[in-house]
């Protein structure tokens, strides 16, 4: 590792400030971050620590909707998110019960990681990225493989999301990393439905438009039965083809469905 | 360079370290605790997991900084001060849940952590909180097997591999 200092402000507005210096970099769970910096990939000048920011480990609930702040833990998603199951659990399935006690929504949802579980829920969701200086709509963030629509020193501060009537997170775990080799998300809101997969497609979690077509006519299993999704434009790694993917996209989104009808 | 303050094993500590100092280090290097192991310094093995205020973390993947002012329980802080093993360690000799040893300080701390939150955990939720451990000698078996006889269940039901 490079030699760094590391900032632990204890309050939100000393993050703010110190990422307008744009040598600076933001740590949260560190779960991507360290290893990165481990490999020298990454040249921070400071990294600013949310770890003393409280305000930003706080879950709102109410009736229909859940504010998760940016730099709540998976395990506290997994337990405290008690009005929306389905996030909840992806939140325990993600990694390990470890990588659950220090890894954070904000930290994933920033790094976009191809394979990365939460931005399949945010997008399926339609969920709000707030921000120090905006609010982002799921639809606008994702913007590929490891980009976002985040502007240089920009604060993920809380995820907004709508609870869905219905909703499942179906992982196909890839054995070794705990990613998903392909994750589906499908989210039934009163005026339709959403699917977003992950781990897929080479430009990152995507929405797919023709089963939720299939999925608003019919709700079923079955109304999936016609649809096959093309191999082009799959991620292709020696865990698993790219026809291989596109195969597992019907499958985990008909499990989703079968998992909530 | 900062000085930090933490609880290890029940000793206050205090000392200057490197901002970018990693917990594992500081505990090995600094504090001679040498029980944590680093088997592959990349967060994917487990056998560096310690305690922070009571939660399982990989301390290959957490700055020492972060755990100023907290609580840090590693494997030389699980038996009891006149060396009387714990439950999960006893049973681990008991049942052979080791060969090598290497991974077992961190599956101990991960074992020791799933107890404290579910005290009578079923096969299938000891294997699903050890998946961040890699073993590469026993199989699993006989650590599954510890896990459970630790928790006070029963483990002739458990088929024997
Ligand atoms: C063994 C292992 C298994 C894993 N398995 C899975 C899995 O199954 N599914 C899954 O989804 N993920 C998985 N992960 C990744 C894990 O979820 C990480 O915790 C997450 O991707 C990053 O979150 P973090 O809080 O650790 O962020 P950090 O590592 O601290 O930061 C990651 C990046 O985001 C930036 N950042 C952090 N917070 C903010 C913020 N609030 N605003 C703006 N930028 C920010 C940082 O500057 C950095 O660039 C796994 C990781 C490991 C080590
Ligand atoms: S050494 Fe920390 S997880 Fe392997
Ligand atoms: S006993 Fe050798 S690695 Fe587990």
């Amino acid at each position: 590792m490079y030699a760094f200092d590391i900032e632990m402000p204890t309050r939100l507005e000393q993050v703010i400030e110190a990422l307008k210096d744009d040598e600076n970099q933001v740590l949260a769970g560190g779960q991507t971050l360290i290893p990165t910096l481990k490999a020298r990939l990454a040249v921070p000048g400071k990294l600013i620590s949310l770890s003393r920011i409280e305000q930003l480990k706080q879950i709102a609930i109410d009736d229909n909707s859940v504010r998760i702040g940016a730099c709540t833990t998976h395990a506290s998603v997994a337990t405290g998110v008690t009005n929306f199951p389905a996030l909840a659990a992806l939140a325990g399935q993600i990694g390990d019960p470890a990588v659950r006690n220090r890894g954070t929504i904000g930290g994933s949802l920033a790094n976009n990681d191809p394979s990365a579980c939460y931005p399949a829920a945010a997008l399926a969701c339609g969920a709000t990225i707030v921000t120090d200086r905006r609010e982002i709509d799921a639809d606008n963030y994702f913007q590929g493989m490891f980009e976002t629509a985040l502007e240089e020193g920009e604060l993920i501060t809380e995820l907004r999301f709508s609870v869905p009537l219905q909703a499942s997170y179906q992982k196909f775990a890839q054995p070794a990393s705990r990613f998903a080799l392909v994750g589906v998300f499908v989210a039934r809101y009163a005026d339709g439905v959403r699917v977003a997969v992950t781990g897929a497609s080479e430009e990152g979690v995507f929405r797919w438009g023709e089963a939720e077509q299939a999925l608003n006519g019919d709700f079923s299993v079955a109304s999936l039965d016609g649809l096959s999704l093309s191999a082009e434009g799959m991620l292709s790694d020696v865990h698993g083809s790219a026809a291989y993917r596109a195969h597992l996209v019907k499958v985990m989104t008909q499990r989703a469905v079968a998992d909530i009808t | 360079m900062k000085t930090i303050n933490m609880i290890v094993n029940g000793r206050p500590v205090s000392q200057t370290v490197a901002d970018n100092r990693l917990l594992v280090d500081f505990l090995r290097s600094d504090l001679q605790l040498t029980g944590t192991h680093v088997g592959c310094d990349t967060s994917q093995c487990g056998a560096c997991v310690v305690h922070v205020d009571g939660k399982a973390v990989k301390s290959c993947t957490m700055f020492a900084v972060e755990a100023d002012g907290s609580e840090v329980t590693s494997i030389e802080g699980i038996a009891e001060p006149d060396g009387t093993l714990s439950p999960v360690q006893q049973a681990f000799q008991d049942y052979h849940g080791l060969q090598c040893g290497f991974c077992t300080p961190g599956m101990v701390m991960s074992a020791t952590a799933l107890l404290a939150a579910h005290p009578t955990p079923s096969e299938t939720e000891i294997r699903e909180y050890l998946e961040g451990n890699i073993c590469r000698c026993t199989g699993y078996h006989n650590i599954i097997k510890a896990v459970l006889a630790a928790s006070g269940q029963d483990v002739s039901a458990l088929p024997a591999e």
